[in-house]
């Protein structure tokens, strides 16, 4: 009974998480009021919007999570320096864009919109489309010679971590 | 403020300030529709990113704390794909594509040029 009390009133504890943090850093103040009234936001929220979220996002490893967000971070650091010397001092003639099918593993529709997400932010690359049933993404490439490597890459780097974090 | 504060953060400023004119750089230079949409998504991400990083190391180092910043680099993370990939879904929709799309490896078509059966428009 109190772990059934426990998921009426927190029906998404890692959204009331959210909702406390990101509300202490919109007032930019670290005080025990404002702690509080983030937790009242982040209790009303999600009891008032759960009807919209009938499952909980399983969020396997937290852990695993962090580590993935510093490889985007990493990645995006990275490929933003090679993609700016493209596009500075390659002609336009001499560039080789792709279209780059990506069939996907992952099922859940969290992880597939993150991947989206993470193939857009990481330069380079951007996710154009879905396949009409989900299993396939298509991936635009600015500067690909090689398109099955640009595949490959998705799939091992943040794809595979994905698949461990969420399924 | 440091010395080394300072430094910190006009490196982060200009770091910031060349990303974001190489992004606009590319928006002119390049020649296809969905070439040209690699440079924006590209001047959020580190451009903006840099510049609100600067903006974080200077109200640390003048006493203040903020760290509003990272909400604004933490919104734009999770907006500016979404509309990428609406831009990339209305150059689909209207053929404004250089190559012809491949087709999917496992299901029966892309999203966007799915349509129901008897729908005789085309393009």
């Amino acid at each position: 009974m109190p772990r059934r009390l426990t998921r009426r009133i927190f029906p998404h504890p890692f959204l009331t998480l959210l909702l406390v943090v990101v509300w202490c850093l919109l007032i930019n103040q670290l005080s025990a009021g404002t702690v509080v009234f983030g937790l009242i936001l982040g209790t009303l929220v999600p009891i008032l919007t759960a009807a919209y979220w009938p499952n909980r996002p399983r969020l396997g490893n937290p852990i695993k999570f962090a580590l993935y967000v510093l490889v985007v971070i990493w990645d995006i650091l990275v490929a933003n320096v090679q993609v700016a010397i493209i596009v500075l001092f390659k002609r336009n003639a001499a560039m080789q864009p792709a279209w780059v099918p990506v069939p996907l593993d992952i099922r859940t529709p969290e992880a597939i919109a993150i991947l989206a997400g993470t193939i857009t932010l990481t330069p380079g690359t951007v996710s154009a489309d879905l396949s009409a049933e989900g299993h396939a993404l298509l991936v635009h490439a600015l500067d690909a010679p090689d398109p099955d490597a640009v595949r490959d890459t998705i799939k091992h780097r943040y794809e595979r971590r994905l698949k461990e974090i969420f399924e | 403020m440091t010395f080394i504060a300072e430094i910190a953060i006009c490196t982060a400023l200009v770091v910031g300030g060349v990303f974001m004119l190489v992004g606009s750089y590319g928006l002119v230079k390049l020649d296809a529709p969905m070439s040209r949409l690699h440079a924006p998504t590209k001047a959020t991400t580190l451009g903006v990113g840099s510049l609100l990083l600067a903006a974080i190391l200077y109200s640390f180092a003048t006493g203040g704390g903020s760290l509003h910043e990272t909400l604004i680099v933490t919104f734009l993370f999770v907006t500016a794909p979404v509309s990428a990939h609406f831009i990339a879904k209305v150059h689909i929709h209207r053929k404004h594509t250089r190559q012809e799309l491949p087709d999917p490896p496992e299901d029966r078509v892309w999203a966007t040029k799915d349509r129901p059966a008897g729908d005789g428009r085309n393009g």
